[in-house]
């Protein structure tokens, strides 16, 4: 089973401050890690590997840096990285990103599955999995939670819900976006980092994948962020005491008095 | 400090240290109090390879090399003494079959061990025979193609859970110490079963157990080198051993170090944090210069080990003796500067303090230790 994994690099997101007179996200000297759900889709991928056999890809979208976060994947037991790199993909949203990345998997080519997390740390929309999908004309299973079937033709998988989860049965070629339920990501082995340290990553840019370039980048992005602000601080709340009729006229009147 | 650390070596320790800070300190508390062995973090640092950096390529290791070795104890050891100590008394029990043993015996024994597929531990100590080990009352006596072994081995780490176990005894009491003579035995050996596993002070998680062995037979192929090199095998695995527990140590109080740290930030007394008063901040620099000397030390004689150096006997005993020495002061003075905090057992900062003990003890006391590096001082003096 040959399979692609998409990921993303993020800044750790315990280490992000938002810079309050520019409102911008301070980047400087955070580190960056891959994002934590896609560290589910790269363990899940290499898991379905060592079951069925076949190739675990990884692709990811952005700076020449991100390549390390290829190289992480790598060293847990992935085969192969892609980096899509230039500066005609700065800006994307994801729209944009899920059609260079659509774009970059079937340059690729010949994949069984997709995996992907179930959305970035950082823009948490949960779009670009679903968009690769769409892009790519497959069907897609999204919060997966366990693969409970996999034959050469289809896949059964339970999806996570709010309130329990569905059974699916989807045709290959799938892509499927995973949480953090469905397994746990290992540790690489020293033999693995040591082969990641001089496996090959192939950089796609624009000229390798021939994009509509009204598609790609910033002009190909129909979101555009106005602002970033830090919400404020939620204060402590204010508790009510007595018996409850009591309390629901207290609630009452504060109520009034907030909408007055 | 820069210690200038290759690639490779920054790539293990940075590795320990994940391994250390995702899956070892997050378990420590649970097998301080339960004295369960930690099978399950073993299995990471197995799949990670860790079993394999102190043995040769060749048996399915990533090669024999006491720096690296040190480096993942160190890591280890920072967020918990005794799961570290479980990993490197298999590194003690591996050691004397990588030195000593024949193309047959390490095909035989190393690469399970390398894989981490079985632990092994190292037992010469017994009832008797602590610090004077010609001391030693366990037999081996030859009958055929077979030894059969009778006596008792007793505080040996990873007893009862290792597969593997390297065992000191004698095959000629006259002779003394040079009718002493190493021997591979493996768990399961009929005549070979285990006595009681100790309640121990600290690194609880490390199991301590009685061999027992009462007319065991054991292959005579099973012999390393030849009868009477017991004692050579013993001398020859302790000096590549020792910097391990030095390392043991000097992670503990690394480890000690950085939480009595972080915890004077965060400590408010008179509307300050504590890490402001000159009293405190004294003692952390006291603390932290003794723990880079230590590593100084630590390191130096690791690298000596993998050159190839000989005669390494003194530095290493000073590595181990230094090592421990400042992991019981730095671990006491880091509970200390907890306040009564630091003295109950919610806090994590007293285990440092009983897993740091053990170290001035094990292989070799460090008044052992002292006397090794005494005799081998004036034995140079005496030789200008």
């Amino acid at each position: 089973m040959n399979i692609v994994v998409c990921i993303k690099q993020v800044p750790e997101t315990t280490e992000v401050r938002i810079n309050p007179e520019t409102n911008t996200l301070m980047r400087e000297g955070v580190k960056s890690i891959i994002n934590p759900f896609d560290m589910y889709a790269i363990e899940e991928a290499i898991r379905l590997k060592e079951k069925f056999g076949g190739k675990v890809s990884v692709v990811t979208m952005g700076p020449p840096q991100a390549e390390a976060a290829l190289r992480e994947a790598i060293s847990m037991g992935a085969d192969e990285g892609f980096l899509v790199c230039g500066r005609e993909f700065a800006g994307s949203d994801t729209w944009a990103t899920s059609y260079t990345l659509a774009g970059a998997i079937k340059k690729i080519g010949g994949f069984d599955l997709i995996i992907c997390g179930k959305q970035a740390s950082d823009g948490d929309t949960a779009q670009v999995g679903p968009g690769i999908s769409t892009h790519l004309n497959i069907p897609q299973v999204t919060y997966v939670k366990k693969i409970e079937e996999a034959g050469d033709k289809t896949m059964k998988v339970e999806r996570m819900l709010e309130e329990g989860y569905e059974i699916i049965e989807t045709p290959l070629p799938a892509l499927l976006t995973v949480v953090k339920e469905i397994n746990e990501p290992r540790i690489p082995s020293l033999r693995g980092l040591m082969k990641a340290k001089s496996a090959k990553v192939t950089t796609f840019t624009q000229k390798e994948l021939q994009l509509d370039p009204q598609q790609i980048g910033l002009c190909g992005s129909p979101t555009q962020v106005v602002k970033i602000f830090t919400p404020t601080p939620r204060v402590g709340g204010q508790m009510l005491k007595g018996e409850i009729p009591d309390i629901a006229k207290q609630l009452v009147d504060l109520v009034k008095d907030e909408v007055n | 400090m820069d210690y200038l650390l290759t690639d490779e070596q920054k790539m293990i320790r940075d590795l320990a240290h994940k391994i250390a800070e995702e899956k070892i300190r997050p378990a420590a508390a649970k097998y301080d109090i339960s004295e369960e062995y930690p099978w399950d973090v073993l299995k990471v640092m197995a799949e990670s390879d860790m079993f394999g950096l102190f043995i040769p390529e060749e048996y399915g290791g990533l090669g024999t090399n006491v720096m690296n070795l040190c480096l993942a104890t160190e890591e280890f050891s920072r967020a918990c003494g005794g799961i570290a100590v479980c990993y490197a008394a298999s590194a003690l029990g591996t050691f004397p079959i990588v030195l000593f043993g024949n193309d047959e015996q390490k095909k035989k024994y190393l690469p399970d061990l390398a894989k981490g597929k079985k632990v092994a531990a190292f037992a010469i100590t017994e009832p008797e025979a602590g610090s004077d080990a010609s001391a030693i009352k366990t037999t081996a006596k030859k009958e055929g193609e077979y030894y059969i072994l009778n006596g008792l081995k007793h505080f040996i780490t990873n007893g009862g859970d290792a597969e593997t176990y390297v065992v000191i005894a004698m095959t000629n009491k006259e002779k003394g110490a040079r009718g002493a003579s190493a021997f591979i035995v493996e768990k399961g050996t009929p005549g070979f079963t285990f006595g009681k596993k100790e309640d121990k002070f600290g690194i609880r998680a490390s199991s301590t157990r009685e061999l027992i062995f009462a007319d065991c037979k054991i292959p005579a192929k099973n012999l390393l080198a030849k009868e009477g090199m017991g004692f050579i095998v013993t001398m020859r695995t302790f000096d590549m051993s020792r910097p391990g527990v030095a390392a043991q140590a000097l992670g503990i109080a690394q480890g000690a170090l950085e939480l009595a740290v972080k915890y004077t930030r965060e400590r408010i007394q008179f509307g300050k944090p504590i890490s402001s008063f000159q009293g405190i901040q004294w003692m952390i620099a006291d603390m932290a210069t003794k723990v880079e000397a230590a590593r100084g030390l630590v390191y130096s004689t690791a690298r000596m080990v993998d050159a190839g150096c000989k005669d390494i006997s003194k530095e290493s005993a000073m590595a181990k003796m230094y090592a421990s020495d400042v992991a019981m002061e730095v671990t006491v003075d880091a509970l200390q500067l907890f306040g009564g905090y630091g003295y109950m057992k919610d806090y994590p900062i007293e285990k440092y303090v009983r897993d740091a003990k053990i170290t001035q003890i094990y292989e070799g006391t460090n008044q052992v230790q002292r006397g090794i590096i005494a005799l081998q001082i004036i034995k140079e003096l005496a030789k200008k």
